[in-house]
């Protein structure tokens, strides 16, 4: 079963390095927001330095949808999500191989970078760290959550809008926790490790439900 | 001897308790009260009595609401606000939680009522929902002298209104009722999981970013000249909240009924296409 859920995981893991995979195209996305925000806001470094990992955060939320969409639909469409509904490995397992290796192309790679965009946003070390490690915890919480509407939407044509209408209430949570967390860290006045650990916690829940929730939807949906 | 105690104890196991209950309940009652033709015939007489007793209480209520209940010491004349928001807020809630338990009556038992249940109160949930944030906001700007704070109690209304939104927007993209049933079924069991996670990460958010200064409702206690009205008024919309859905429930039930007879039209239609035979509606769908 291991082996059978490895060879999925490399198999999402090519397909996304291989055929236009949405990782770099949300890695772009992510930096056009962060290079957005500084022409409505105007070029204020002391206002972006304070409000960086709150745009580094929202940037990350909304980019997270990128792609998402397509992870349940691309198999659902030519008909490998049914052989995997009738494998011999558990749906829940599938999913969370899947889901695993959607964030190992997005959430991951948005969190190193992070480092890098907030430069752009004047921030100093210790907030950049802060910052990348936050998106580091928080990301699967996103992924796993977004999995859920993914799930749902999966055979609904044009579903990407309203799969964005149904799971950003809901990482709503993630995103207060993990703005206060990096802010903390910055200005100290509430400890960095108690939001951080809320932020691992809402992550272990939503791998919890997300996966359960989306393999049921993906079984329930024929 | 022990065989025997440890028996009883088992037995009364809370969680076995509560699973026999269900299961007598569903046996008995619901077979007979849930059937959506059982339904239809014992809703039928039961509506206009209940929407003229909803009538009547908001009647009354809205009477003593006007022209009886005295004015707040400190509010002056917008407490009489208070007595719509408050209803309106504990439906917009009591309805996510009537869903979420529609949605396990869906997954779980796979009732043919639950759905029906699920998709009526959604709309009208999400209506309450909005009254609430509404007269919240009218009640604010004399009182707090703006229209909308980022208090935790208001953001956790507008985010419960976004899942109303978002569920009524699935129910809208699925065709088959079916499908959209237990699609939706899923939605609201993970947003009433959330609800509380959400709420409580609301309220660290609020106390973060600012204090609770301007937030204190005129004083701990209510007064029983306000309260009593208040109670009724709550009664009355609860009432008009349960009307409503029933009213939702068998549009949805002759929905449904009128969905399968168009579908057996059209496949009529398809088998015979020159014949001008009449359709046999009184077989024609079991059930819905």
């Amino acid at each position: 079963m291991t082996r059978a859920l490895l060879a999925l995981l490399v198999r999402d893991l090519t397909l996304a390095a291989r055929v236009g995979g949405s990782g770099a195209l949300s890695l772009v996305f992510f930096l056009m927001i962060v290079v957005l925000v500084p022409f409505a806001l105007g070029p204020d470094l002391n206002l972006l330095s304070r409000i960086g990992p709150a745009i580094l955060w929202l940037a990350a939320v909304l980019a997270t949808l990128i792609g998402l969409d397509r992870l349940f639909q691309a198999d659902e469409e030519d008909g490998s999500l049914d052989l995997m509904t009738g494998a011999p490995v558990p749906l829940e397992g599938v999913v969370l191989a899947k889901v695993l290796a959607h964030w190992l192309t997005t959430g991951l790679p948005l969190a190193l970078v992070s480092p890098l965009f907030g430069l752009l946003l004047a921030l100093d070390g210790t907030a950049m760290l802060a910052t990348a490690l936050t998106l580091l915890v928080g990301t699967p919480a996103l992924t796993f959550v977004g999995a859920v509407g993914a799930a749902l939407t999966a055979s609904i044509r044009r579903g990407g809008l309203i799969l964005a209408v149904l799971v950003l209430p809901l990482m709503i949570p993630t995103l207060i926790f993990g703005v206060s967390a990096s802010e903390a860290a910055s200005s100290g006045t509430v400890p960095f490790a108690t939001p951080l650990m809320i932020l691992g916690a809402l992550s272990l829940i939503a791998a919890v439900i997300g996966t359960f929730a989306a393999a049921a939807a993906l079984r329930w949906s024929e | 001897m022990v065989g025997v105690v440890e028996d009883a104890i088992l037995r009364a196991t809370p969680a076995l308790l509560l699973h026999r209950t269900l299961g007598y309940f569903r046996r008995t009652m619901w077979n007979r009260i849930a059937h959506p033709g059982h339904f239809m015939r014992w809703t039928g007489p039961l509506m206009p009595w209940l929407a003229g007793l909803s009538a009547l209480l908001l009647g009354i209520g809205l009477y003593l609401t006007w022209f009886v209940v005295p004015p707040d010491y400190q509010q002056g004349e917008t407490v009489r606000i208070m007595y719509i928001h408050v209803p309106a807020a504990w439906l917009g809630v009591f309805f996510y939680g009537s869903m979420a338990f529609s949605a396990i009556g869906t997954l779980v038992w796979r009732h043919p009522l639950a759905d029906v249940a699920q998709r009526a109160a959604a709309p009208i949930g999400a209506a309450f929902t909005i009254i609430c944030l509404v007269t919240g906001s009218l009640w604010g700007k004399p009182m707090w002298g703006t229209y909308w704070v980022w208090d935790a109690r208001l953001t956790s209304m507008l985010v419960l209104f976004l899942i109303y939104c978002g569920i009524i927007a699935l129910w809208r993209t699925i065709e088959d009722p079916n499908r959209a049933a237990r699609a939706i079924a899923i939605l609201t069991l993970v947003g009433a999981v959330n609800l509380p996670i959400i709420k409580f990460s609301v309220n660290w958010w609020s106390t973060l970013h600012q204090p609770a200064s301007i937030l204190r409702m005129g004083g701990s206690s209510i007064d029983p000249s306000m309260l009593y009205p208040l109670l009724l008024m709550i009664l009355a919309f609860t009432l008009l909240g349960v009307t409503l859905h029933l009213y939702g429930m068998r549009t949805e039930i002759l929905r449904r009924r009128v969905r399968a007879l168009t579908i057996r039209e059209a496949e009529r239609l398809d088998a015979r296409p020159a014949s001008t035979g009449s359709l046999p509606v009184g077989q024609a769908v079991q059930g819905f």
